[in-house]
């Protein structure tokens, strides 16, 4: 019983991660162009070079 | 839409240096290699520091430098690569993004608070009666409830809100039973939850929550995707205008940042982009898409001309005057809002549904009370057994069962070239049993076309169309186009001189040709309808040759289609009486009025209104904008003026008409399936209700129930949405 002491707050520690990434990634414009973004991946250039 | 802009006839917009953010429309940009060409494009011009397109918006934010760059330079680039773009007006950048992402933070909130109590319910679930430790199951309830409320209290806020508004305005909507849902059973899990008991729901609440959310996430982004291409079509149609400035220089300006007292020039082949009193030239405008009429009007100094007329033969050049000094518009602008305000707001399937299905709930909740009170229970096992049954019926599938629907159906049409631009227009054009088109532009394609050309000959169409290559003008683009058709090519003859609203001369050996006007050309006594261009040859017999406007290819099929599906149809047009008897035996439609101005055609579709027919209204002129308005349902095409796209319900694009018959289709489909899930959800309050109230109910038959019967509603929705992306 005593593992469910720490197993509990680490499932939810690891979800709230995963939460806490997921709303970064929404707040630093990620999801704004899914279309565009496929297409990005498969440019040879440098990323850098795109948006200077 | 823009020519090759040199450099030095640009003026910088300001000239402090910070930088300016510029967002343009580029609908042509379709993949990754667009993309990036159009990126590159922008960044090549001087002054421009980032560019970063965007393929699912159709657009490019840029910013520049404004002491270096204007944004007519950016557009002017992409023009040179091949696309066409237009500046966004700065109180339009916004697609609603905001509250799309307001949404889907509380999607991702619920999802993760549903996905950890789930995982500590279905524990304690499988321990219930069993080995489980009565304290352990004590304390995931406890973990439950501490995941759960601030999950409420946060991810609820949506419904909370609009549920509130409709309260302080006495109105009932379903965001009240669902909100009521939501808090009665956090309220009564968290009580349980502090008494021991085994009746705690938190799991089936926060699922509920995300479910809902998830809905209402789609339905928005759709909804911002549709706003966002309907404000891209339109920038672009509105475009670039030349100014020229007070020392005789020009510079382009967006149409958007035009102001009264502007002098533009508009070119031959241009479009007029705002309001304005003709200050010098002569020429003929194509002003189909404010009244109707296909014959181009001559305009010269004095005369008012409006936007999005197209000017057909000579530059003209063009004073800026403010909308409200425009007859026209004023007439049309004081008819839309006579229109607004008359037309009862339409009450939305699902909020008619709360209507009847909220009181019900409240009234079985309460009799479960009151029977199992008299039926000698303790009050609180009563209380358990009515809050069980408010949220059995909890209305999660019928919450989910109209807006489910309606993201199918408006992602199938979207995927058509047809966007649904009002949230309840598929509701409404459910419900029309008759069709009224516009002619200019709806029924046909707003250009001319010669009919009856058997009755030339071959010499006779030779020599005119080889006058007529020195022209603009749409007749004669037409003449060409049919002597290229029949001829093969078309050798053009020097020397030949314009004469705006009159006609083309040239002098030969054998005396004078001319084509143009029946008065040019000296014909007499002749009925005119004006769609008629003649054409002589020194003293020889003059040849006339006449014009219709080209009809959509599809437009008999589609009218056709409609009449077999039981739909009236009917032709409401302002141009003349000649031009629409014609038009409507083309289409096949029997029941026609021409010459209609504006009022006029209110007044015919409020007469059917008052038949209680339920009228769809598709037209595109600056006319139609008030029938429009006023009709049960509307539909524009995309070439429709400003004014139309705006107060239609359903924007299409292409050259074809059937749109409208798959509008209409997919419209009644949904009505369909919004009328089946309301059976499912039906269906499942009929089973689960008298279990509720007799107490059998378990949080775990809650749980599943509840899941079940929301997903069954959403499968059944993307029934309507079909396979594939074109």
């Amino acid at each position: 019983m005593t593992a469910l002491a720490w197993l509990i707050p680490a499932a939810l520690v690891l979800g709230a991660l995963g939460l806490g990434a997921f709303l970064w990634a929404l707040r630093s414009g990620q999801f704004d162009d899914m279309e565009g973004a496929a297409y990005r991946a498969l440019e040879d250039d440098p990323p850098d070079e795109e948006i200077t | 839409m823009t020519a090759h802009v040199p450099a030095a006839a640009l003026a910088p917009q300001a000239t402090d240096g910070a930088p300016t953010t510029l967002v343009l429309a580029v609908e042509e940009m379709h993949c990754g290699a667009c993309l990036r060409s159009v990126e590159r494009a922008a960044l090549r011009v001087a002054g421009v520091d980032s560019a970063r397109a965007s393929l699912a918006a159709k657009r490019v934010t840029v910013t520049y430098d404004p002491s270096k760059a204007g944004e007519v330079d950016v557009i002017a680039a992409l023009d040179r690569i091949g696309f066409t773009a237009a500046p966004i007006e700065t109180a339009k950048q916004d697609r609603g993004d905001a509250r799309q992402k307001y949404l889907l933070r509380r999607v991702a909130v619920a999802g993760f608070a549903a996905m950890n109590i789930m995982l500590l319910s279905i524990a304690v679930w499988s321990g219930e009666g069993g080995d489980m430790d009565p304290a352990l199951a004590g304390l995931f309830r406890w973990l439950s409830a501490l995941i759960a409320l601030p999950t409420v209290a946060y991810a609820g806020q949506p419904f909370f809100v609009s549920a509130f508004a409709a309260l302080k305005g006495r109105r009932l909507n379903m965001d009240v039973p669902i909100s009521l849902a939501i808090l009665l059973a956090t309220g009564m899990s968290l009580y349980q939850t502090m008494l021991g008991n085994e009746q705690v729901y938190f799991d089936a609440a926060v699922t509920l929550l995300f479910f809902l959310l998830v809905g209402r996430y789609l339905d928005e982004s759709l909804r911002v995707r549709v706003r966002g291409e309907a404000q891209n079509l339109l920038s672009l149609q509105s475009g670039v205008a030349t100014v020229i400035n007070t020392d005789g220089t020009q510079r382009k300006v967006a149409a958007h940042a035009l102001r009264p007292g502007d002098r533009l020039l508009v070119a031959a082949g241009e479009r007029v982009a705002a309001d304005g009193v003709v200050w010098a030239g002569k020429g003929e405008v194509d002003q189909s898409l404010i009244t109707g009429e296909t014959a181009p009007a001559t305009v010269s100094a004095g005369k008012q001309v409006y936007a999005g007329t197209l000017n057909l033969t000579q530059g003209l050049q063009i004073d800026v005057t403010a909308a409200d000094s425009a007859t026209l518009l004023a007439e049309i602008g004081r008819l839309m809002m006579a229109a607004e305000q008359g037309k009862a707001r339409y009450r939305r399937l699902a909020d008619r549904a709360a209507q009847i299905y909220a009181p019900a709930v409240h009234i079985l909740g309460l009799a479960t009370f009151l029977g199992w009170l008299v039926a000698g229970a303790g009050w609180q096992t009563a209380l358990t057994y009515a809050i069980a049954v408010l949220i059995i019926t909890c209305p999660c599938a019928l919450a989910l069962a109209v807006p489910a629907v309606q993201i199918a159906a408006a992602s199938r049409l979207f995927r058509r070239g047809i966007m649904v631009k009002a949230p309840d227009g598929l509701e409404r054009i459910a419900e029309i049993d008759m069709v009224v088109f516009d002619k200019t532009g709806t029924l046909t394609l707003g250009k001319p076309q010669l009919i009856e050309d058997a009755e030339v000959s071959d010499a006779v169409l030779a020599a005119a169309a080889a006058l007529a290559t020195a022209s603009r003008h749409p007749y004669a683009r037409a003449l060409v186009a049919v002597a290229e058709q029949r001829l093969g090519a078309v050798a053009p003859v020097p020397c030949v001189e314009e004469t705006p609203g009159e006609g083309l001369a040239r002098t030969t050996p054998q005396g004078e040709e001319r084509l143009g006007s029946a008065a040019w050309c000296g014909v007499e006594g002749e009925a005119s309808d004006g769609g008629e261009v003649w054409y002589r040859h020194g003293d020889g017999q003059p040849v006339r040759f006449r014009f219709a406007d080209a009809m959509r290819s599809d437009t008999a099929e589609t009218v056709a289609t409609l009449k077999r599906r039981g739909f009236d149809v009917a032709l409401l047009s302002g141009d003349r009486t000649a031009a629409v008897e014609r038009a409507a035996r083309e289409a096949g439609i029997e029941t026609w009025g021409a010459e209609l101005k504006p009022a006029d055609k209110i007044a015919w579709l409020e007469a059917r209104a008052k038949e209680g027919r339920k009228v769809l209204m598709a037209g595109d002129g600056l006319n139609d904008a008030p029938a429009l308005a006023t009709a049960h349902a509307s539909i524009s095409p995309a070439t429709a003026a400003d004014l139309s796209q705006r107060a239609a319900d359903f924007v299409f694009q292409g050259a074809k008409l059937a749109p409208v018959g798959e509008a209409i289709a997919t419209g009644k489909r949904a009505h369909a399936m919004a009328i089946q899930n309301f059976g499912v959800a039906g269906l499942y309050n009929i089973i689960c209700v008298p279990l509720a109230m007799a107490g059998f109910v378990t949080p775990l038959i809650a749980a599943i129930v509840m899941s079940s019967s929301s997903i069954l509603v959403t499968l059944n929705a993307a029934r309507l949405a079909g396979r594939g992306r074109s």
